[in-house]
Order: C-alpha cells, then sequence, then structure tokens
C-alpha cells in the first residue's frame, strides 16, 4: 500500500475508513533462516536489511512487548554523526546517509528533519575541543561550522548570553544534524521488512536459546520452539538476560536515563541544542512539546523510571542556558533502560556459539544508529563478514584492549559513561 | 533512593557515588589470564531484580559500602562495610 497526498486527501473525504494494517499479525512458523529476537528499531532495522539487501526472507522477529513499545518510541529522537573516534566516526556517517534517504527507500514519512545541532562551549578549552571534534567529522565527510558568540546568537537569541558563571563562548553547528519522528521509523522498517515477506510476530518473548555442540539450532519462546539457522540478539537493554539463555555474560550494564517532555508550546526552539556545562539537551518536537534530556543516574537499573537528583540537574541546567523555557510546565518524564559497555561504545559481533550475533551496547546514543546498526548486523548475519563502518564494534576489544572507543575520554569501565 | 549507610544513618542518595557489581571485591589472582580478568573487569550478570553492588559514602563518613538493593523496584534492603565484606 502507497503512501501519497492524494492518498490522504482521498482517506480524508472517506472518513479514513481505507487504511489498514501496515503490517501482518502472523503465528511463527516452526522454523525460519534466521530469527531476530528484539522488536525494537534495531532489530526492525536489522530484518528489513536482511529482507533488502541480502535476499534472506524466510525470517522472523520476536517482539515479547509491541511494535514501537520500547527504547525505540520513547528517546529524545535526536539524528547526528559528530561523532570524533575512528569505529564511531565511519560508522554514524554511514547510519546518517541511511537516515537521508530512509523516507524515500521505505516509502513512509519518518519526518526526519535536519534543523541543525549545535553544541555550546563555554571555554576556551571547550573550544579547542570542538575545534577539533569539528575537523574530525570534515575529516569523514561530514559536515561541522565553528560559531562564535554572535554566530550561536544568530541562531539562538533566547539563551541566557550573559550567565555569569557560564558563559557562552561559541558552537558547534551540525548542519545534517536533526530529529525524526521516533515510532514512524519504527512503523517503516516493520512495514517494509513485513512486505518483503519477514515476520514479525509480536508478544513473543524469547525464554530459551538451543544450542547443541556450539552451533545454535533455534530458540524456546512463549509461543513454542521456533528452529533457526541463525539467531541475532538486538535487545538493548536486557541484552544481559538473553545472553545468560546462551551461557555468556555480557561487558553490559543496563543503566536509567531519563527524558522529559513539556506541554504543546508555539515554535520556539528550531535547533536541537545542547549545553556544555551541564548535561542538558534539547528540541522542540512538531507538536510544540520541548524534548530534553539529561545524563544517566548512574546506578545499574531496569525500573525504566528515575531518581529526583537527575532531574533537579536537568532542570537546574535548563533554566541556566534558557530561562525562557522556565515558565513551561512538564506534562511526563520517563527512564530508559541504556545497555552500557565500559567505553561508552557499542557492539556488533558474533559469539563464541555458531550462527549466534549479537548487536547492543548502544548506551544512550542508540537511535540515531537504527538504520546503520540495522544495516552491518543484517551484513554480519548474512554474510559472516564484518561491514567495513561498522568492522571495529568487536566484542573483544575489552579483553585485549586493542580497538577501544572511549569517545568521552574517561576511561573503559563501566560507571564512568 | 536513600542507602543506610552504618556509620551514618539514612542518607540521600546524593551523598554516595555508585562503583558497580561488588565482584569487584573478589579480585582475581593477576596471573589468573586473559580470561578471567576480562571476566572481572568487564563482563556482568547484569540483574534485572536483586543485585549486589559497592557504593563510596564520597559526601559522608568516606566508607565504602555493599549494597543489596533491587534494580527493578530501587528498593534498598541493607547496606554494610565493604570491609567487613571481604573474605
Amino acid at each position: 500500500m502507497g503512501y501519497s497526498g492524494f492518498r490522504v486527501i482521498k482517506e480524508g473525504l472517506f472518513g479514513q475508513r481505507g487504511w489498514k494494517p501496515v503490517w501482518r499479525d502472523p503465528e511463527p512458523k516452526a522454523a525460519y533462516d534466521a530469527v531476530i529476537i528484539g522488536g525494537g528499531g534495531h532489530g526492525l532495522s536489522t530484518a528489513y536489511y536482511l529482507a533488502k539487501e541480502h535476499g534472506l526472507t524466510n525470517i522472523a522477529v520476536l517482539e515479547k512487548g509491541y511494535i514501537g513499545g520500547g527504547n525505540v518510541g520513547r528517546n529524545t529522537t535526536i539524528v547526528r554523526a559528530n561523532y570524533f573516534l575512528p569505529g564511531n566516526a565511519e560508522f554514524y556517517s554511514h547510519s546518517l546517509k541511511l537516515w537521508e534517504g530512509m523516507a524515500q527507500d521505505l516509502n513512509y514519512n519518518v519526518m526526519h528533519s535536519q534543523r541543525g545541532l549545535i553544541n555550546l562551549f563555554h571555554s576556551d578549552g571547550q573550544r579547542d575541543a570542538f575545534v577539533r571534534r569539528g575537523n574530525a567529522m570534515i575529516n569523514q565527510g561530514d559536515d561541522a561550522v565553528l560559531l562564535d558568540r554572535e554566530g550561536v546568537r544568530r541562531h539562538l537569541p533566547y539563551l541566557d548570553f550573559d550567565n555569569v558563571r557560564f558563559p557562552i563562548y561559541g558552537g558547534l553547528l551540525h548542519p545534517r544534524g536533526g530529529t525524526a519522528r521516533h515510532d514512524a521509523v519504527a512503523w517503516g522498517y516493520a512495514r517494509g521488512a513485513d512486505q518483503r515477506g519477514v515476520d514479525i510476530i509480536q508478544n513473543c518473548e524469547v525464554t530459551g536459546i538451543d544450542i547443541e555442540g556450539g552451533v545454535v539450532k533455534g530458540v524456546q519462546t512463549t509461543r513454542g520452539v521456533i528452529r533457526a539457522k541463525k539467531v541475532g540478539i538486538v535487545v538493548a537493554g536486557r541484552s544481559g538476560q538473553v545472553a545468560a539463555m546462551a551461557g555468556m555474560r555480557l561487558p553490559i550494564e543496563s543503566h536509567v536515563l531519563q527524558a522529559f517532555v513539556t506541554e504543546g508550546l508555539k515554535p520556539i526552539i528550531d535547533h536541537v541544542v545542547s549545553f556544555g556545562m551541564g548535561h542538558f539537551y534539547i528540541s522542540q518536537s512538531d507538536k510544540g512539546g520541548l524534548v530534553f534530556g539529561g545524563d544517566l543516574d548512574f546506578y545499574s537499573s531496569y525500573a525504566a523510571r528515575g531518581n529526583l537528583p537527575m532531574k533537579e540537574h536537568v532542570m537546574d541546567a535548563a533554566m541556566t542556558l534558557m530561562p525562557v523555557i522556565g515558565k513551561a510546565r512538564v506534562l511526563r518524564s520517563w527512564g530508559g533502560i541504556m545497555d552500557m559497555t565500559p567505553d561508552g561504545s557499542p557492539i556488533i559481533d558474533k559469539t563464541p556459539t555458531e550462527g549466534l550475533f549479537v548487536d547492543c551496547g548502544w548506551c544512550y546514543g542508540g537511535f540515531k544508529a537504527v538504520p546503520g546498526s540495522g544495516f552491518s548486523f543484517a551484513h554480519l548475519m548474512a554474510t559472516g563478514q564484518h561491514h567495513e563502518p561498522a568492522a571495529k564494534f568487536r566484542l573483544d576489544r575489552f579483553r585485549t584492549g586493542v580497538g577501544l572507543m572511549d569517545e568521552e575520554g574517561t576511561g573503559s569501565q563501566h560507571n564512568l559513561h | 533512593m536513600r542507602i543506610n549507610c552504618p556509620n551514618c544513618g539514612t542518607r540521600d542518595r546524593r551523598e554516595f557515588y555508585y562503583q558497580g557489581d561488588a565482584l569487584a571485591l573478589d579480585r582475581p589472582a593477576p596471573d589468573a589470564g586473559p580470561l578471567v580478568w576480562d571476566d572481572y573487569l568487564h563482563n556482568r550478570k547484569n540483574p534485572a531484580g536483586e543485585t549486589r553492588d559497592l557504593w563510596f559514602h564520597e559526601a559522608g563518613c568516606g566508607a565504602w559500602l555493599v549494597v543489596e538493593r533491587n534494580t527493578l523496584t530501587h528498593a534498598i534492603h541493607s547496606a554494610t562495610l565493604a570491609e567487613t565484606a571481604i573474605r
């Protein structure tokens, strides 16, 4: 079923009765060529690219809840490619290129808005660091523009430029950065995968992974046994539990990250803006709500809600940077379960079990990686070869110490990212 | 979230620094090999439910604590001095 402006007008004239569900609700088959555990953004895009790029259509995505009900539908929707380190830089650069063609590719409006992302800096030292980062982004083939104080003022006149403690020295503008409609990304990939024959099976929780002689044979689920030649684990915050089913422990600790939305307001924040002297970043959704978030609470948690100290910090930072939003009322806040690795960078790799693959460790940055992660993970699952842009996301880098990607430069240790 | 420090009494979570899983107390032998050290430094059980981890009372008495708590509910069951927990 295609979408077009004509179709929208036609359905509007006939009471919107012509729309149909855009993916099937199939019963699980007894066996598949490949099974993806986890129907989040990364799992759905993996299935889509397995079908589209590699012709693997006898595959299933197993989702314990419903499509769009996890982190993919509960994030701050930011899409960017402003990473510094080799490994991350080429991966996110590739992912952003996929974003730029996504709506056409899926024929589904994901509302990808390249409104520009501005990271503010507040000291000479921070300026130097952002100059270096900007050069790295340009070397990677992406875009970066250094703004001085007046340059920032032209874009963001509403900031508190006269803050005594945290004066604004300037900002690094990433013009191709922006936001997208997170639910639409999940729905678009689900629809695209379904159209190519992928079975998307919701309310189907994996309870065990069958391994014989070091080779994966299939999975046990709440809807019966499903045999599979290949199994991909793409379960974000729940990676620890699913890996345990295969007798593995992963370098993952699950933490809580909070985000906030205000009531709908008239357009005021045109970009994605991040504060350099406190953990606070913000954009405005198309419905008008201010969407903003902060740092981790910094303790392991699956509670899907955070504590008050981080809320207070985020609100403090918001009022320091842009007191103009002080009267906006916060509508809701929530906490997501983040699969944190020691170095803060992800993992796309094989496991010691033949036919079992893992895609995890997206920390607090998984949304922008949705297309790139799926593309690269599909490549690995289909061909057995690492896809070049994601070739450095190796599981063994922690054991060997070779190829760690500590983007923040704080150390490769749990609790530091 | 509040933690009941054995030295100071019940204090706000902000007084404490979270270190991570209390397996940090079970340091392997120096020659235990890279796989054992990889497990110790990086690989985690990462439980959804009861957990046992290390917190540092940095804005209080400066003691290291072993805290038993639940990662699904944020309930804190007990906090004991780490120096008494080392076997």
